[in-house]
């Protein structure tokens, strides 16, 4: 009785980001740009939620940053290694249309996120501009993928050690200075994403932020997802990820983003000391 | 036997009533008078023969007793615990006018326990059909009608959006009232009649819609899951939690035993439910069992609450304080909980509900020295699927519209539970499911 998605394909394309490729047919035959999937690794796992990178046949690709317990102990699996569920997608698919020209930003390991929402919206007929940007040249993932995708792709990196030296914002910023742009989105750690939607303010853009709130569920009945946007309180899972992100409180998003800061503590310790114990990418479960 | 004692029960998780034994059982079953025109029997929505099964009981022949519950329900262990008795089966019995009726849901779960504990027998099933049903939820309805389809023959499959099956029985009622073994064993008997279980299946995105209506009928069970939240100042501050989050943190992702389980929940050393129904008990039960000091908050009388009395004993017994007749304003503090904002209600006039309807009173206002709220304020359908169902007819609380078999507004799909009636019981969601999968059988068989 027991389905279990097996991972196919695990690569560390940088430090602590890693790319998996899960079998999960019934994620990867109905996902679209924006969505997401909920993952639990075995049966003590938390279940956390990873964007939907990419689809190919019946496997989905996940991008992930070890950040905590489930992260770490994600990024020991191995190809031929299984997850114990995979359930998605979920989320509303972005809002793709014609629109004319649209931006598609990536900051960090929010990059993921990227390639689906500006294919689609290629495939929609929009003149198609990314922006990814990193900390630092050895962290910036999937350039080839998304130059292949987009009509013009800009690079930046806060330490300058590739593409312009900055932030993504500081290129969006150009950008809507110089000509019209119909639709952009933004999908980043919180504060990356507040920082530039931000800047497409006073150019009245409609600007689109993916919100990562806590999630247990991902279907709609907890509430541990809520967020507040246009002062409205809306769960995450079900009427988003994506929302207006010119009306989102990320004051509040990022205050609940920290609800179990000490409890992760203690269990990412724990993790790491039996990782210790046990050697080096220990296959203790399965 | 019975109820384990307060100061014990709540240090653990384990079930707070031990049952019948079995000398206790016949006992209670020669009670009964085997009434020819057994009121009983009507009370109950699934329509046990409850005579014949308490004759059994008596006889000593729990083998048989235990054939003639599944005749008609297949989750006996989980009703016999759960069901609100006293305004079903056993509010119906006629020793209830004179004295104490039959204790039928005791009765009920000692056979299904016994029978678990001895070796559970499989119902027979009917010849294949050939059809194909697609049931969405795995919670009491959705079960229920896949064991009534799988019997008649059907081949049915169960979409279910959570890694378990079960629904509220699973992720809602806490341990100590439905250990979660019993739920899993009588779901396991279901699957065993050769029903196709689909976990981490959220139809409607893991499945199209159009998919779902391929198949030669749809059985919608997708329940009341969505929860409300008061609308009050500081709601989405650290430490509030929605009673279902709170409830399938600790039941469902086993929160309660952090770090041992990765899924963690705020520990409460004061915290507030509020709410007087049977999730407002649950969640309070729940709280106090990891170590709070827990206030229930109130709006009306006690009296007016809609949990069942039992639970507001036994709520009550295990050290839960009640504030009734007050109603919260707001939630205090920088991001986290400090306070709750509280002001006192007067009961005035009877509303449309036939319960006096609180009114606040001026001047009245207080804080509660709480560091986590719980809001038990109801929960309505679950939006996602129905609402991508097109043509489908919904009620304006966002409940799918059925007749009394259970069919919608679209010719081959049927709904029942909670999804169809707003938030009842396991076994009001029970009966619809058995009507609508007795209609679901016509249909196919005229085909
Ligand atoms: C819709 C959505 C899409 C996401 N997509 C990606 C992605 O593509 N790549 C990626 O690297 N990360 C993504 N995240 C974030 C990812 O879910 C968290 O990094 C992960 O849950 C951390 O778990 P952990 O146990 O490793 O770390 P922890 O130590 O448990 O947590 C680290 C931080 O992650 C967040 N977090 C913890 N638990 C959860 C949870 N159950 N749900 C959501 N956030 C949580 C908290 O803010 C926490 O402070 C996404 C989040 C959401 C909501
Ligand atoms: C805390 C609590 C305590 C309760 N206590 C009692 C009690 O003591 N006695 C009693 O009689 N009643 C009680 N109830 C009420 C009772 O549990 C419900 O009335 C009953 O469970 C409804 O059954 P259902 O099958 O309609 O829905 P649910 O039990 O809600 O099951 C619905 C299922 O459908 C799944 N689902 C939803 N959408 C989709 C989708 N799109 N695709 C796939 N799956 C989906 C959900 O994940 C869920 O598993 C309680 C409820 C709660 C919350
Ligand atoms: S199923 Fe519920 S209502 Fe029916 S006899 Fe059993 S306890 Fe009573
Ligand atoms: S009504 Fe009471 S006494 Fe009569 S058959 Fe039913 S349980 Fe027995
Ligand atoms: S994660 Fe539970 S409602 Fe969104």
């Amino acid at each position: 009785m027991k389905r279990l998605y097996k991972v196919e394909l695990a690569t560390k394309l940088a430090d602590r980001v890693y790319e998996y490729w899960i079998h999960a047919p019934q994620v990867a035959h109905h996902a679209r740009a924006g969505q997401f999937l909920i993952l639990r690794l075995h049966e003590t796992g938390e279940r956390i939620p990873l964007t939907i990178s990419a689809v190919r046949g019946d496997a989905v690709r996940v991008i992930f940053m070890a950040v905590g317990k489930t992260t770490e102990e994600l990024a020991t699996l191995r190809a031929g290694d299984s997850i114990k569920d995979v359930a998605g997608p979920l989320g509303k698919p972005s809002e793709i249309g014609k629109y004319g020209t649209c931006c598609v930003i990536g900051g960090g390991v929010g990059i993921a996120s990227t390639p689906l929402i500006a294919k689609e919206l290629k495939e929609a007929g929009n003149h198609v501009i990314g922006i990814i940007g990193a900390r630092s040249a050895d962290l910036l993932i999937l350039e080839d993928e998304m130059r292949a995708i987009c009509d013009e792709l800009y690079i930046t990196t806060d330490d300058g050690s590739k593409g312009v030296h900055g932030f993504a914002s500081d290129a969006l910023k150009g950008l809507l200075n110089e000509r019209t742009i119909n639709r952009v989105w933004i999908i980043g750690p919180a504060i990356m994403m507040k920082v530039t939607s931000g800047v497409t303010v006073p150019y009245g853009v409609k600007t689109y932020v993916s919100l990562n709130p806590i999630m247990v569920d991902g279907t709609g009945m907890c509430g541990s997802c809520r967020v507040t946007v246009g002062g409205e309180t809306k769960f995450a899972c079900v009427d988003g990820p994506e929302f207006d992100a010119h009306q989102v409180d990320f004051a509040e998003l990022m205050q609940r983003q920290r609800i179990y800061t000490s409890q992760e503590k203690v269990l990412l310790e724990r993790f790491a000391e039996h990782q210790c114990r046990c050697g080096e990418g220990g296959h203790h479960h399965g | 036997m019975g109820d384990r004692p307060a100061d014990v029960r709540v240090r653990d998780f384990k079930e707070v009533d031990t049952g019948l034994s079995a000398d206790e059982a016949i006992a209670e079953a020669e009670r009964c008078l085997q009434c020819k025109k057994p009121l009983c029997v009507k009370g109950c929505p699934v329509c046990i023969d409850i005579p014949a099964f308490i004759r059994e009981v008596a006889e000593g022949d729990f083998p048989g007793a235990a054939r003639t519950l599944k005749e008609q329900n297949m989750l006996p262990a989980i009703c016999g615990r759960v069901c609100p008795q006293e305004t079903q089966c056993e509010g119906a019995c006629v020793l209830g006018i004179k004295e104490t009726p039959i204790r039928i849901g005791a009765l009920e779960r000692f056979v299904a326990d016994w029978e678990r504990q001895n070796g559970a027998e499989l119902p027979k099933t009917a010849r294949p059909t050939g059809k194909r049903v697609a049931v969405v939820g795995s919670g009491p309805a959705g079960l229920t009608a896949a064991a009534e389809l799988a019997r008649a023959g059907h081949a049915v499959t169960i979409f279910e959006s959570l890694h378990e099956a079960g629904g509220v029985l699973t992720y809602g009622i806490p341990a100590f009232r439905l250990p979660k073994d019993v739920v899993r064993a009588e779901i396991d008997q279901v699957l065993a009649l050769d029903v196709r279980l689909k976990k981490n299946y959220l139809v409607g995105r893991s499945v199209s819609v159009d998919e779902l209506l391929g198949y030669d009928a749809v059985f919608l069970a997708t329940g009341a899951g969505l929860p409300a939240f008061m609308g009050i100042p500081g709601e989405n501050h650290n430490g509030v939690y929605s009673a279902n989050e709170f409830l399938t943190r600790v039941n469902l992702m086993h929160a309660d035993a952090f770090p041992e389980f990765d899924t963690p929940v705020l520990h409460g050393g004061r915290v507030a439910v509020i709410g007087g129904g049977n999730v407002a008990m649950d969640a309070a039960r729940v709280a106090r069992r990891m170590g709070a000091k827990v206030f229930l908050v109130y709006r009306r009388r006690e009296e007016d609450m809609p949990a069942r009395r039992v639970e507001v004993l036994h709520a009550k017994e295990e050290g839960i304080e009640f504030l009734t007749c007050t109603n919260p304003t707001r939630i205090l503090g920088e991001g986290c909980v400090s306070g709750l904002e509280c002001v006192k209600m007067s009961l005035c006039d009877l509303d449309a509900s036939g319960r006096p309807s609180p009114e606040p009173i001026p001047g009245s206002e207080f804080t509660l020295d709480v560091d986590m709220v719980i809001q038990a304020i109801g929960t309505s359908p679950n939006p996602l699927l129905v609402s991508l169902i097109p043509g489908l007819k919904r009620g304006r609380r966002g409940n799918v519209v059925v007749d009394e078999n259970g069919r919608t507004s679209i010719p081959h799909v049927y709904a029942g539970g909670d999804i169809a009636t707003g938030a009842a019981t396991v076994i009001e969601a029970m009966g619809s499911a058995k009507r609508a999968a007795a209609a679901i059988n016509a249909m196919l068989r005229e085909e």
